[in-house]
């Protein structure tokens, strides 16, 4: 508990106490603890001085601020037109042998998670993908292994 | 012969010229000036709605309050468009210049970019970017005015702008009712001028070339040059800054791979273009054109022949499905039953008949939706199921 109020109360002193703050506090949580606790939103109710139900309606919202526990990487593999066309089924095939996982669910290890997502902007060098707030692009069965590689070496 | 209607052109990304001077010679006209100025130039706002900006300015510009506020689109979430990244990748202070225009004629001190989540990765070097070009601004120009980024979370409908000034709020990105309109009721209630991050860049454009130059680039009605992103079945994918009032099948003959059956005019909210119509489409904002004319945010998407429309149609709609906000009913309820009824006729379980009930649906959307999301489903649902109902039945 100690250490949630510490971040919630350093997030609050970088951002201010006003609701406009509410969106970078709750990205501020998720870039340290990948997603966001119930607790974590309780805690940012009341430095915020609003209510829990408010916090959890705006981060609901949002498809980048998770309420769900998520792994260390976020991998989303853009599902949009472009990125279909030119093979995104078998980058997401790729990623969910080498993973053991299905899109949704985190590694064990709490390590990985495998998202799809809508477009990222791409789609001339589709398929493309984000691992946090990295991006990758013209990707193949190959290209996904080596970076999976890196990460794992992490 | 027939007149080759592709014209390109290279205003964005000439690193060449010098915003800073721009913007010094343009700080010698009065507030009246720029603001005329703009609006003479015919420019209309390059994110998809096609609004002067000019007039825009001018409405802000108008209201009596201390503070006000600009902000800058860069929530770019169109399937298909990928401009603005390579905008803010390359040339990021004519931007910045852009916002600071705006600031001065409407007499704001701060300014915001809005960033989709997606390109996090941007953020450094344009906060270095904003750090360097601000201490011009205040030491060079004599102009106090902060930018800062806000990052988005990942919601394509925060592009609409009462969705992103709730976004700002620290609201769920909702779009507001209008009116009011931002100029009016913006962010925190502050008078605010949201503009594309492309427009930014054409309006600083227009003090550099002359209201006149810009108005005879492109066609009537739609003055100047558009960043265009083209993907799909090309083997040229990448950006272009082309003309106003080309034609589609000038288009397709330059970047298509010779088997394109329909091109994807605006992304999954624009329109599909079906072979036979190529030829009589133009690209440019509606009104004084002859036949066909799309307006378009940039998105560029070419099918050969060997897609299945139906499967573009499907993609388009769980994208809507996703991304409705889920606030009013029409498009809450109205793509998930599109999705479901476009399924079911495929199926079989539907007879062919029912595509006309949803139609009829998607018009009532377009009718009735909150925002500009709901309403313009209709565009690319209609376009493609009136184009290729056969694919859509077997």
């Amino acid at each position: 508990m100690a250490e949630v109020n510490e971040l919630v109360k350093t997030l609050t002193q970088k951002h201010g106490k006003e609701r406009g703050s509410l969106l970078p506090i709750l990205q501020g949580i998720t870039e340290v603890q990948h997603s966001l606790s119930a607790e974590m939103m309780i805690e940012v109710a009341k430095e915020l001085n609003i209510s829990t139900a408010e916090v959890y309606g705006t981060a609901s919202f949002y498809s980048f601020l998770d309420t769900e526990p998520r792994g260390e990487f976020v991998i989303r593999v853009c599902k949009t037109i472009s990125c279909d066309m030119k093979g995104k089924k078998q980058i997401v095939k790729t990623l969910e042998d080498l993973l053991k996982i299905k899109v949704g669910e985190t590694t064990h290890n709490k390590r990985f998670t495998l998202l799809e997502t809508n477009c990222l902007g791409w789609c001339h060098k589709a398929p493309a993908m984000l691992i946090n707030n990295e991006i990758y692009t013209d990707l193949d069965a190959n290209k996904v292994k080596k970076i999976i590689r890196k990460y794992r070496s992490k | 012969m027939p007149q080759d209607s592709l014209k390109r052109v290279d205003f964005i990304f000439d690193k060449e010229y010098d915003c800073k001077s721009v913007l010094y010679d343009a700080f010698k006209l009065t507030r009246d000036e720029i603001v005329e100025e703009i609006i003479k130039s015919g420019l209309r706002g390059r994110g998809g709605a096609g609004f002067y900006t000019g007039v825009k300015w001018k409405f802000a510009k108008e209201e009596k309050a201390e503070d006000k506020v600009v902000i800058c689109n860069a929530d770019e979430g169109e399937p298909g468009t990928f401009k603005d990244r390579a905008i803010l990748e390359e040339v990021p202070t004519k931007v910045l210049g852009g916002m600071a225009l705006c600031g001065k004629v409407i007499g704001a001190k701060r300014g915001y970019i809005y960033l989709r989540g997606e390109y996090n990765y941007l953020k450094p070097k344009l906060e270095e970017e904003i750090e360097k070009f601000t201490d011009v601004l205040r030491n060079e120009l004599n102009f106090d005015f902060t930018i800062k980024i806000f990052s988005g979370a990942g919601a394509y409908v925060c592009g609409e702008e009462t969705a992103l000034l709730n976004s700002m709020e620290g609201l769920r990105g909702e779009p507001r009712n209008k009116p009011p309109y931002p100029t009016h009721h913006g962010l925190f209630g502050k008078p605010t001028v949201v503009n594309n991050v492309e427009t930014l860049v054409y309006a600083v454009m227009v003090f550099k070339i002359g209201a006149d130059n810009f108005k005879n680039i492109g066609i009537q009605g739609s003055s100047g040059s558009k960043l265009f992103s083209v993907s799909g079945d090309t083997p040229k994918s990448g950006i272009y800054e082309l003309e106003f009032g080309m034609k589609v099948s000038d288009f397709v003959e330059e970047f298509g791979d010779d088997d394109a059956k329909a091109v994807q005019v605006g992304g999954a909210s624009g329109f599909c273009v079906p072979r036979k119509a190529f030829a009589k489409t133009t690209i440019g904002y509606q009104g004084k054109l002859k036949g066909n004319s799309l307006p378009t945010g940039g998105s560029m998407m070419i099918f050969n022949s060997s897609r299945s429309m139906y499967n573009v149609l499907h993609n388009y709609l769980e994208f809507f499905v996703e991304e409705s906000c889920g606030q009013c009913v029409p498009c809450r309820i109205g793509t998930q039953q599109l999705l479901k009824g476009i399924e079911a006729i495929k199926k079989g379980k539907k007879s062919s008949e029912y595509l006309d009930n949803l139609l009829a649906l998607a018009e009532t959307m377009r009718l009735t939706s909150k925002c500009g999301l709901g309403q313009s489903v209709a565009n690319s649902f209609s376009s493609i199921v009136e184009n290729f109902k056969e694919e859509m039945i077997y």
